[in-house]
């Protein structure tokens, strides 16, 4: 089998603060997996790591069999051009209205220029996450819920075949937050993409992984289906599905 | 590093460092092929157009200011003649450059600091970055341009308020007319004059930008590190100013006298 992430004792502290401490994790191409674990556990920094945007201190990354921190300035751009980041606080441009925010990357990175295509995958992509005439707001105008499904719409847009989702269902309603976790499936069925989701909300997890880790202490401390979790015989993993 | 090197050295170093390696993605995307005009005419808008009004009304102040505190002195000598050169000289090759500066740095280099600053927290300029955009070009190539281009410009209308502050002065003594005026002020005026105050507008137009932005995309994280990065790219562009006013003034004078 493909590994598309290839993570091997993969270490990353900030000063004293250390935060991985050697995780190592595969994902083979099409995978959901989902990382879950308390707060301040470095779900976040893990998944930085994979994208490039913090660099480890030391251990082995690969993404689709490059090594993330030799790639020179081209390499980690085309690599960056097939992998998605969906941030945990949104990230919208908060100058660009949502109609400029999801065009951004199709005009700087697909280098789409047709007016009416960028205007109707704009569209499509909205209403997949389930958003309808917002497309001349700016994000202050918008709820957080809203704020957190065009920052997904905006990674959408260009289906990326990696995707890496820091809690994308966290501060929706159930019957929102269920769609989203069908929409990352349904991503999954069209595009192939492979997916790492870190999320908190049990339901995303059920629905969405195919195998489930749990961050603890800097490593991952188990890692199995939902079922096999739920049913763990140590009681701190089973604690994060009651 | 090891403590051997009192913190604030050893982090000089570092921000150096820094700096230097900043102003090279600068200039290494400074000449990429598709330029991001839209941008740049947003910013030029924001930095140019929007302090017209401050820059203009200084100009205007301080030439009435300095006309009127000559006057008394040159009266004295019997050399009223020679006030609008005087002032015209002063006013192009030093006053109206720096104060322009100080005045773009207080509201143009704080602007841009905060904005970046906080898009830096809300990790946008990550997103910008691993979406495959290059934040650099699309961001600080073009604020730094932006100021390049219109600080000049600001400084070339605060003159000109400046001078007809100037006339509006001498106008309230003597019988003197518009055009006389300015006759006689640019007369004095030599390509000397000239030539480092626009050397010294552009490098000042450039050092807003630079640390504006360097402020903002090196905040910390964290909102009160917006306020620092407002608050530092005031105080360190404002340096910048008069330690390159100094230089230029050194350097293109003992070029241009030898
Ligand atoms: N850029 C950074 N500089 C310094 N420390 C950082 C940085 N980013 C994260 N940390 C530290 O790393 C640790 C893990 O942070 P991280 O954001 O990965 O947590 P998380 O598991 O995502 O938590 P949450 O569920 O609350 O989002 C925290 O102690 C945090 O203080
Ligand atoms: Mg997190």
């Amino acid at each position: 089998m493909e590994h598309v992430i290839e993570i091997k004792e993969l270490k990353k502290s900030f000063g004293e603060n250390d935060v991985l401490k050697g995780i190592g994790l595969n994902v083979s191409r099409g995978e959901n997996v989902v990382i879950m674990g308390r707060s301040g556990e470095g779900k976040s920094v893990t998944i930085k790591c994979i994208a490039g945007l913090l660099t480890p201190d030391s251990g082995s990354l690969k993404v689709m069999g490059d090594e993330v921190k030799e790639l020179a300035e081209d390499g980690l751009k085309k690599m960056r051009r097939k992998l998605g980041f969906v941030f945990q606080g949104a990230a919208l441009y908060d100058s660009m209205t949502v109609r400029e925010n999801l065009a951004f990357p199709l005009k700087k990175v697909l280098k789409m220029k047709d007016r009416e295509e960028i205007e109707r995958t704009c569209r499509e992509v909205l209403e997949a996450v389930g958003l309808n005439d917002t497309l001349e707001k700016l994000p202050s105008e918008l709820s957080g819920g809203m704020r957190k499904r065009v920052g997904l719409a905006r990674t959408l847009i260009v289906k990326p075949e990696i995707i890496l989702y820091d809690e994308p269902t966290t501060g929706l309603d159930s019957i929102t937050s269920k769609e989203i976790s069908n929409l990352i499936l349904e991503m999954r069925k069209k595009y192939k993409t492979t997916s790492v989701i870190i999320t908190h909300d049990l339901s995303c997890a059920q629905i969405t992984g195919d195998r489930i880790l749990i961050l603890k202490d800097g490593v991952f401390a188990a890692e199995g289906t939902y079922e096999e979790l739920e049913n763990s015989s140590d009681e701190f993993v089973r604690s994060f599905f009651k | 590093m090891p403590d051997l090197l009192p913190f604030n050295v050893s982090g000089a170093f570092t921000r150096m460092g820094d700096q230097a390696y900043f102003f090279r993605s600068f200039v290494r995307n400074l000449f990429d092929r598709d330029f991001e005009w839209e941008e740049f005419l947003r910013q030029s808008y924001q930095i140019g157009y929007k302090s017209i009004g401050i820059c203009a009304l200084t100009g205007f102040i301080l030439g009435i200011v300095l006309t009127l505190q000559s006057t008394p002195t040159l009266k004295d000598f019997g050399a009223e003649t020679f006030i609008p050169g005087m002032v015209a000289i002063s006013i192009i090759r030093e006053i109206g450059p720096v104060i322009t500066a100080l005045i773009c740095a207080g509201k143009t280099a704080s602007r841009i600091g905060a904005e970046l600053g906080s898009m830096n927290v809300t990790e946008q300029i990550d997103a910008m970055e691993v979406s495959g955009a290059n934040p650099i070009k699309f961001l600080v190539v073009t604020r730094i341009l932006a100021c390049m281009i219109m600080i000049p410009m600001l400084t070339i209308l605060a003159d000109a308020m400046a001078l007809l502050g100037g006339y509006a002065a001498s106008a309230l003594s003597a019988e003197i007319t518009l055009q006389l005026y300015f006759t006689k002020a640019i007369s004095n005026l030599e390509f000397s004059d000239i030539i480092p105050a626009v050397i010294k507008t552009i490098l000042f137009g450039f050092s807003i930008g630079f640390v504006g932005c360097y402020k903002g995309f090196h905040s910390t994280r964290g909102t009160e590190s917006v306020g620092q990065a407002a608050n530092s790219a005031v105080v360190t562009a404002s340096i910048w100013i008069v330690i390159i006013d100094a230089i230029v003034v050194q350097v293109t004078g003992s070029i241009l006298y030898a």
